[in-house]
């Protein structure tokens, strides 16, 4: 468990160094300059050699990520000559934009796409199951069918498409709810929930369909294993057979699933954040891309991609815990 | 879903292909989702003729068609559905949208198309010289397969999209949607290969004089084309959906070129006043995605009835 723990900690490092290398390569070296962005039109030589300094561009490109990658870790100072400024722990850089640290801008907006992510989530992972699972357990009966119709045709349904039916239905319509504003958890639960309930519902809605077939193919799959009728077969109850059983195992394919999604909408959902105008990550990234902010593009770049290599990570040492078939 | 007894009118003997084909026949939602595809796709390739039939080409302003006192309302009905304009028109330049919608089609078909082929060859050929191979070809290979999966792909193809300033859209955008898609089907076909490189025929062939090319393409190939052509036509809808978040996000092609994330996104903001012109290019995306989904679903259980998917 140790030894394998160890080698998966160093591939996930591996992995995003991978990563935060080809995001630098391709957002710092491609585009044009972003010196020269900052200068402005009316812009002298030797005033651009200076901000090109002042940003460190004059490097060799190895040597400026080599700084940025040790800055994540130690911080940086950066700067040259009387305008410096000390960036602290994890460094991601400054902002172009607006000069603000790109950590804190993250940190700032964590907690909205988290909020959105999270309750989704629940709200996909209630809905995908049980109908995946009643389904299975119905196989070709019209229950199954009007589910699994059901969810080919939810999974088929784009996201902006889904989001404007509902506010267009709950919100001009009938008036049941309020145009999304998010309101911190901390300041009142019940508000949060109200108002994130609509995003929620829009992202559940796709993952739902996706995870209810999902779940049924699996749970077809895992009811036909031999264990499942020496289970039967001992004369426990039907109930203890699908879940402690049946449920168990027929979960990892999902668990895979849902570790990739998870980890992919925490750093932010850019479509559903952007329709319903919610301050997330991804409604920072929106921004960033059409200014041309490359530190706090790299910066969501490298938060999505660790959220992805940890929640695949978690998921991998969850499977033992499960499915007890698994062990490390 | 459906019993697995041979209908009778197969002839006794009939290979592989010809029975399935005899099982997709027997299926309505294969007709149905058959029919729409091959609508969408005749639109797709007819756009020119098929918008000179109409009369108006995409980028015709027709400012006869809207009403200027009422902020470039379309005039008429359903969004200004007439004989002269087949699905309404565009408010404020009151463009013709029958003609846009099957343009659209042209370029949202022949991104996701592009994009597949890109995959499908990409992913089969790893897969297969990652399962075949073994050893080092097939550690590189798969952690390649682990890293690219680790990428969270819509927001570096978002990044990637607005990156790359002037360079033509659509071959940006189809290779970058392929650039992310090759994985899962190189694991499909990997594991396809490793299950058939010991059968005992591949080893007649081996011990026959076959080379390895020779292996690879007449002996190994077409014992993965099933799983690879069920896993093609799954992918597709999403190769689909994800050209049209990309132009829905404003970082896919440009106007006046349209696609149909493209032409959802500018009818966003008259989802209230003129629901129409949302719907339509709506409808279109919907039902292509649908149509894809079920025919793959179908090919799936009957090429790929073990499920290789993981």
């Amino acid at each position: 468990m140790i030894r394998y723990l160890s080698r998966r900690l160093i591939g996930v490092i591996g992995v995003l160094v991978a990563i935060a290398a080809v995001t630098f390569t391709i957002f710092y070296v491609l585009p044009s300059d972003p010196a020269a962005a900052a200068c402005g039109k009316s812009c002298s030589a030797e005033r651009l050699e200076a901000i090109r300094a002042h940003m460190g561009l004059d490097q060799p490109l190895w040597q400026q990520f080599w700084d940025f990658l040790s800055g994540i870790f130690t911080g940086r100072t950066l700067g040259s000559g009387q305008y410096t400024l000390h960036c602290g722990f994890p460094c991601l850089g400054y902002s172009y934009e607006n000069s603000e640290s790109v950590w804190d801008l993250l940190m700032d907006r964590l907690p909205v796409s988290a909020s959105l992510a999270c309750g989704a989530a629940v709200l996909w992972l209630l809905l995908g199951l049980s109908a995946g699972v009643t389904a299975a357990l119905r196989k070709d009966t019209l229950v199954d069918r009007v589910l699994m119709v059901g969810a080919v045709g939810a999974a088929s349904l784009p996201v902006y498409f889904t989001s404007m039916m509902l506010i267009y239905g709950l919100i001009r319509v009938a008036g049941l709810l309020p145009y999304p504003q998010y309101v911190a958890f901390g300041t009142d639960p019940l508000h949060w929930a109200s108002n994130l309930l609509l995003p929620w519902l829009a992202l559940a809605i796709l993952y739902a369909a996706m995870y209810a077939r999902q779940s049924r193919s699996s749970m077809i799959e895992t009811m036909a294993e031999p264990f499942i009728r020496t289970a039967r077969a001992k004369g426990l109850p039907r109930r203890t057979v699908v879940v402690k059983h049946g449920l168990r195992a027929g979960m990892t394919p999902i668990l895979t699933l849902f570790g990739m999604d998870l980890g992919g909408l925490l750093a932010g959902a850019v479509i559903t954040e952007s329709i319903f105008g919610l301050p997330g990550i991804g409604r920072l990234f929106h921004g960033a891309l059409s200014t041309g902010d490359q530190p706090v593009i790299l910066g969501v770049t490298l938060l999505a991609a660790t959220f992805i290599v940890v929640a695949n990570l978690a998921v991998d040492l969850l499977y033992a815990v499960v499915d007890p078939r698994v062990r490390f | 879903m459906t019993t697995a007894t041979a209908p009778a009118e197969v002839p006794a003997g009939s290979g592989p292909w010809q029975l399935a084909r005899a099982e997709l026949r027997r299926r309505t939602s294969v007709k149905v989702s058959l029919f729409i595809v091959a609508l969408f796709v005749l639109m797709a390739a007819g756009a020119p003729l098929l918008s000179g039939l109409g009369g108006w080409s995409p980028d015709d302003f027709d400012k006869a068609a809207v009403d200027p006192y009422l902020g470039g309302m379309p005039i008429g009905p359903l969004g200004g559905i007439s004989a002269d304009h087949w699905l309404g028109v565009e408010p404020v330049t009151g463009r013709d949208l029958f003609a846009r919608v099957v343009q659209g089609a042209q370029v949202s078909l022949l991104i996701a198309f592009t994009a597949t082929a890109i995959v499908v060859v990409a992913g089969t050929a790893a897969g297969i010289a990652a399962g075949y191979f073994g050893g080092r070809t097939d550690a590189v290979l798969s952690r390649l397969m682990d890293l690219t999966m680790s990428f969270p792909s819509l927001i570096f193809m978002i990044a990637m999209m607005s990156v790359a300033k002037d360079v033509n859209r659509i071959v940006l955008m189809t290779a970058v949607i392929g650039l992310f898609g090759w994985p899962g089907i190189a694991r499909v076909v990997r594991g396809q290969t490793l299950s058939l490189k010991h059968r005992e025929y591949v080893d007649a062939a081996r011990v026959g004089g076959s080379g390895p090319w020779r292996i690879l393409t007449r002996d190994i190939l077409p014992g993965v084309a099933g799983p690879v052509i069920a896993y093609t036509t799954l992918i597709i809808p999403g190769m689909i959906a994800t050209e049209a978040a990309l132009s829905y996000l404003g970082v896919g092609v440009r106007p006046p070129t349209p696609s149909w994330g493209q032409m959802i996104a500018e009818s966003v903001a008259f989802y209230d006043t003129d629901p129409m012109y949302f719907v339509i290019p709506s409808i279109c995306l919907f039902l292509t995605v649908l149509a894809f989904t079920l025919l793959g679903d179908a090919l799936r259980d009957i090429l790929d009835p073990r499920g290789s998917r993981t």
